[in-house]
C-alpha cells in the first residue's frame, strides 16, 4: 500500500517537474521515464495484491471528518496492472513518439497526473477520495485534449468532453450520496455495512451505469469519445482509450458488485440486469456500426472502443443476472470473461493506438483515404498492428477471441431463464455480439487494409519511414502481450480467479491444471478451447505452405507491373477505397439508422463542369438528443442574456423581491 | 424582566419603525434628511436603553457614534450636499406613496410573522427588537427601489443600516468592534456615496439615477 502510495505521489511530483522540463531538451526523458519506471512499480504492487489479502491505510487529509481511505484489495490490484500496464506501454511509446510533439510544455505535466489520478481512483477507498481522483483523472486528461488547441474541432472536443465528465462526475457523486445516506458515512467501509432498499439498490445502479457509461463511452453518453480520444496526442489517446475507460468499467464494478451488495434487504433485483445488458448490447453493435462509417484512423479506433464497452458491459449485465438468480458459478464466469476482456482490450487498443500515431507521425495523415501501401515502408509497425486488428476482430488463437468466447459462453450457459426480461434479454445479447464481432473483423479489414495494403494513395503516404525504435518497442511488445494472453488464457484465468471469489464468492475452476493448457471453463463435454493448438496449427501450416511454395515454386522472383485492365498507369486514388468497403454496410445499416444518403449530380449535356457525388450521414443520437439540449441551453442563455442590461432600480427590486419571497416561503411553511 | 424596561424598548423599537414610514412618506428631499436625523437618534436612544438594561456600557459607545455620526453629521452633511447640488427645494416625483405605505405595513406584518415564531426561545425584548429591526431593514428597502433620486437612495440605504444596527444592539453579547466596525462601514458608504453624487451631478447635470440608464444606452 505504501509503496503505491509514494508512487504515485512521485507521478504528481513528475507533473509538476514536467513545468520546469517541459522547457529543456531533456525533459520528455525525464518524465516519460519516470513515469514508466513508476508505472512499473504500480504494476508490480498491483501484482502483488492480486492474491493478498486486502490492505488499508486512512490518511489524516481532506475533509477533517471523513479524511483520505485507500484500500488495496484483488479488484483494485487487477486494474492498478490493467492501469500500469496501458501507463508504462504508453510511457516506453512516448519517449520515442514525443519528441514530435511541438508543444511539450502542454503534455508533459499533465501526463503523469493523468496517470496518477487513474492509479488513485482505483485505490480509494471513500466518495470524497475516488470523486477527486475522479476529477483529477478527468481534468487532467481535459488538458491532454486540448494540447494542440490550435488544430480545428480540439477546443470543440475539450469542451463536449470536459461537459460529459463533469455530467459523469455528478452521477457518481450522486450514487454515492445515496449510499451513504442521511448519516454521511462516505468511507466505503461504512457503505458496505448499510442496509439498502431495493428501490435504493436500483436508483444507486442507474446512476452508476450512467454516471460510470458516460466516462466509459456507453451509448448514448459516447458522444464525447470520437471527439475527444482523436484529439489528443496519441499515446495520450491510447491511455483515454485503453485504459481510462476501465478505469471507469472498475467505478461501476466497485460500486455495483461491491458497495451495493453489502445488506440488500432482498436478493438484488434482476431487472436491473437487463438495463445493463440492453444497453451492452446496442453499445456493442451501435460502436461498431459507427466505426464502420469512419475513415479518421483515430476515431475508428476511438468508436471501436465504444464497441467493446459495450461487450464488457455485457460480460456485467450477464454476471449481475447470473448473481441475482443465484447462480454463481454463471456469475463467476460472465465477470471473469468481462474482466479478461478489459485487460485484452487495454492491451489491443493500446497497441493499436500506438499504431496510429506511428502512421501518423510517419506520414502526418489520419484520414486512411490518403495512405495506403504502409506495409512496405513500416514493415514492423504494420506487423504488430496486424496482430492487434487481428486480435480485436476475435480470431483465434490471439487474446480478443478467448474473452469473446468466454462471454458467449456465459450466454449460452442459461439462455433460457424463468424471468422474461432475462429470456428475452439474454440470447438478443447474444445475437447482438455475434452480430458485432462479425462487423468488428470487417471494420478492421477495412482498417489495416486501406492503410497498409495497395498502393500509396498520397505523396505523404509514399514518402513514409519507419519509427523510432521506443514506440517500435511498445507496439511489439503490446503484440506479444496479445499473442502470449491468447495462447495462455488458462494462466490469466486463474489469475483472475481470486479477484472474481473476492467479488462474487465464487471462481472457476483450476485451468492450469488441465492438460496441454486447455481452458474448460465449465464442464468438458460442453467446451473447450486450446489457443496452443490453434497457434502451433496456424503457425506450423504457414511455415509449411511458405517451404512449400519457396521449395517448388519457381525459383526466380519477378517482379512485373501488374495487369491493369487495359488502362495503364492508374492513378492510386482508382484504388478500392475505405468507404467502398464498407459501403455494402452502409447500404444494409445506414440507410434508416443514420439516414445515409447518396446524392449524384450530373452535369446537364454541354455542360464541361464534374460530376459530382456527395454522401451524408447524420447521427441520430446527436440529432435527437445533444442537439436539442445544446439549443436549449442557448436559446435559456438569450433569454437570461436580457438580465445583463437592466437599470440599478431593477436589480434591486430583483433582491427585495427575492427576499421577500423568500421570508415568505419561511412565514408560510411554518 | 422589568416590565417598563420592556415596554420603552418595544416602544423605541416602535418609534423607529414609525420614522421609517415617515421617511418613506416624504417627497420633499431636506424633509427627508431630517427625517433620517430623527431616525438616527431614535436608533441611538433604542441602543442607550438597552446598554442600561443589559448593563453593557461599551453600548453607551456604539449610541454615542450613531448619535454623533448619523444623527448630526450624515444628516447635516447630506443637507449641504443637497443645498450646493440646488436640490434642497426640489420635490420628487415619486408615484404610488398610498401604495408604498401599504406594502411597508404589509413588510412589518411579514417580519412579525417571519421572527416571532423562530426567535421564539430567545426573551422578549431581543424578540420584538429583532422583528421590528427586520421590518426597518425591509422598510429602507422598499425605499431604495421606489426612489429614483440618488440622495434619497443614499438615506434609504442608511435607515436600512440603522435597523441592522437595531437588531444588533438587541443581540446580547454583539462585541464592540463590530460594531464600530459596522458604524464605520456605513461612514465609509457615506463619503463613497457623497463623493459619488457630486461626480454624477458634474457629469450629467443631475442626481436622478434615470440619467445613468440613459448614459448605459439601454434604458427600456
Amino acid at each position: 500500500m505504501t509503496p503505491a502510495l509514494l508512487a504515485i505521489l512521485a507521478l504528481c511530483a513528475t507533473g509538476m517537474l514536467g513545468v520546469i522540463w517541459a522547457r529543456l531538451p531533456a525533459g520528455r526523458w525525464g518524465v516519460y521515464s519516470a513515469s514508466l519506471g513508476l508505472s512499473v512499480v504500480l504494476m508490480l504492487v498491483g501484482i502483488g495484491a492480486l492474491a493478498a489479502p486486502p490492505s488499508g491505510l486512512t490518511l489524516p487529509l481532506g475533509v477533517p471528518w471523513i479524511g483520505v481511505h485507500l484500500r488495496l484489495d484483488a479488484l483494485a490490484g487487477f486494474f492498478l496492472v490493467v492501469v500500469n500496464l496501458g501507463a508504462g506501454g504508453a510511457s516506453l511509446y512516448a519517449l520515442g513518439y514525443g519528441q514530435h510533439e511541438k508543444m511539450p510544455e502542454r503534455v508533459l505535466p499533465f501526463f503523469p497526473v493523468f496517470l496518477a489520478g487513474m492509479n488513485l481512483v482505483v485505490l480509494a477507498d471513500d466518495a470524497f477520495t475516488f470523486l477527486f481522483a475522479w476529477e483529477l483523472m478527468s481534468v487532467s486528461s481535459f488538458a491532454l485534449v486540448i494540447a494542440h488547441h490550435r488544430e480545428s474541432g480540439t477546443m470543440l472536443a475539450g469542451y463536449v468532453y470536459l461537459i460529459m465528465a463533469s455530467l459523469s462526475a455528478l452521477l457518481l457523486l450522486l450514487a454515492f450520496a445515496l449510499l451513504a445516506g442521511p448519516a454521511g458515512d462516505y468511507a466505503f467501509a461504512l457503505m458496505r455495512a448499510r442496509a439498502v432498499t431495493p428501490g435504493m439498490a436500483g436508483a444507486v445502479l442507474l446512476l452508476a451505469l450512467l454516471g460510470a457509461g458516460a466516462k466509459a463511452g456507453l451509448i448514448p453518453l459516447h458522444a464525447w469519445l470520437p471527439l475527444a480520444h482523436p484529439a489528443a496526442p496519441s499515446h495520450v489517446s491510447a491511455l483515454m482509450s485503453g485504459v481510462m475507460t476501465k478505469v471507469a468499467v472498475y467505478g461501476f464494478i466497485r460500486i455495483v458488485f461491491d458497495l451495493l451488495d453489502g445488506k440488500l434487504t432482498g436478493p438484488p433485483a434482476w431487472w436491473g440486469a437487463v438495463g445493463v445488458l440492453a444497453l451492452g448490447g446496442v453499445t456493442a453493435v451501435g460502436g461498431i456500426l459507427y466505426a464502420l462509417m469512419e475513415s479518421d484512423l483515430k476515431r475508428l479506433l476511438a468508436y471501436s472502443t465504444v464497441e467493446n464497452i459495450g461487450i464488457i458491459f455485457i460480460g456485467l449485465g450477464l454476471a449481475m443476472a447470473f448473481r441475482a438468480t443465484n447462480f454463481p458459478a454463471g456469475a463467476a464466469l460472465a465477470l471473469t470473461a468481462a474482466l479478461f476482456h478489459v485487460f485484452n482490450h487495454a492491451v489491443m487498443k493500446s497497441l493499436l493506438f500506438f499504431g496510429a500515431g506511428a502512421v501518423i507521425t510517419a506520414t502526418g495523415a489520419r484520414d486512411m483515404e490518403q495512405l495506403g501501401g504502409l506495409i512496405h515502408r513500416l514493415p514492423q509497425t504494420s506487423f504488430a498492428f496486424l496482430i492487434g486488428a487481428a486480435a480485436i476482430s476475435a480470431l483465434p488463437p490471439l487474446n480478443g477471441f478467448v474473452s469473446e468466447w468466454l462471454t458467449f459462453q456465459a450466454i449460452l450457459l442459461r439462455p433460457d431463464m424463468p424471468q422474461w426480461g432475462l429470456k428475452i434479454m439474454i440470447p438478443t445479447d447474444g445475437a447482438l455480439l455475434a452480430l458485432a464481432a462479425a462487423l468488428a473483423a470487417s471494420c478492421f479489414v477495412k482498417a489495416f487494409g486501406i492503410t497498409f495494403l495497395g498502393r500509396p494513395r498520397s505523396a505523404l503516404a509514399a514518402a513514409a519511414h519507419e519509427v523510432d525504435r521506443f514506440s517500435r518497442a511498445a507496439m511489439l511488445g503490446f503484440a506479444a502481450l496479445a499473442v502470449l494472453a491468447g495462447v495462455l488464457p488458462g494462466v490469466l484465468i486463474d489469475t483472475l480467479a481470486p479477484v472474481v471469489s473476492a467479488v462474487l464468492g465464487a471462481r472457476l475452476p483450476v485451468q492450469i491444471t488441465v492438460p496441454w493448457l486447455s481452458i474448460i471453463p465449465v464442464a468438458a463435454s460442453r467446451s473447450s478451447y486450446n489457443g496452443l493448438l490453434i497457434f502451433t496449427f496456424l503457425t506450423s501450416a504457414t511455415l509449411l505452405t511458405v517451404f512449400v511454395i519457396h521449395r517448388f515454386a519457381a525459383r526466380t522472383l519477378r517482379r512485373a507491373p501488374a495487369w491493369d485492365c487495359g488502362f495503364p498507369d492508374a492513378s492510386p486514388a482508382t484504388q478500392y477505397s475505405g468507404a467502398s468497403l464498407s459501403e455494402p454496410l452502409r447500404r444494409v445499416f445506414g440507410t434508416t439508422l443514420f439516414q445515409a444518403r447518396t446524392v449524384v449530380t450530373l452535369p446537364p449535356p454541354g455542360d464541361t463542369g464534374p460530376a459530382r457525388i456527395v454522401k451524408s450521414r447524420r447521427d441520430p443520437i446527436w440529432d435527437f438528443l445533444y442537439a436539442p439540449v445544446g439549443q436549449a441551453v442557448g436559446r435559456m442563455a438569450d433569454v437570461m442574456n436580457h438580465l445583463q442590461f437592466l437599470t440599478i432600480r431593477r436589480y434591486l427590486a430583483f433582491v427585495f423581491i427575492a427576499l421577500i419571497t423568500l421570508l415568505l416561503a419561511l412565514a408560510l411553511w411554518q | 424582566m422589568n416590565p417598563l424596561s420592556y415596554d420603552v424598548a418595544k416602544l423605541l423599537a416602535g418609534l423607529l419603525v414609525l420614522a421609517s414610514f415617515l421617511m418613506l412618506y416624504q417627497v420633499r428631499l431636506s424633509a427627508l434628511l431630517n427625517m433620517l436625523g430623527v431616525h438616527a437618534f431614535i436608533l441611538a436612544l433604542a441602543v442607550a436603553w438597552q446598554a442600561t438594561i443589559q448593563h453593557a456600557p461599551e453600548l453607551y459607545i456604539t449610541a454615542l457614534i450613531t448619535l454623533v455620526f448619523k444623527a448630526l453629521l450624515i444628516p447635516a452633511a447630506l443637507q449641504r450636499i443637497v443645498t450646493r447640488l440646488g436640490l434642497h427645494r426640489e420635490i420628487e416625483a415619486i408615484t404610488g406613496i398610498g401604495l408604498s405605505m401599504l406594502a411597508g405595513i404589509a413588510l412589518v406584518a411579514l417580519s412579525l410573522e417571519v421572527m416571532l415564531p423562530v426567535t421564539a426561545h430567545i426573551d422578549p425584548v431581543t424578540r420584538e427588537d429583532i422583528a421590528l429591526a427586520l421590518s426597518v431593514v425591509l422598510i429602507g428597502l422598499l425605499m431604495m427601489v421606489t426612489r429614483r433620486n440618488a440622495v434619497s437612495q443614499v438615506a434609504a440605504f442608511l435607515s436600512l443600516e440603522n435597523g441592522i444596527d437595531l437588531a444588533a444592539a438587541g443581540a446580547e453579547g454583539m462585541p464592540l468592534v463590530v460594531e464600530i466596525s459596522v458604524a464605520f462601514s456605513a461612514l465609509m458608504a457615506f463619503l463613497v456615496i457623497g463623493i459619488f453624487l457630486f461626480r454624477i451631478r458634474e457629469r450629467f447635470d443631475t442626481v436622478d439615477i434615470r440619467a445613468l440608464d440613459e448614459f448605459r444606452g439601454d434604458r427600456r
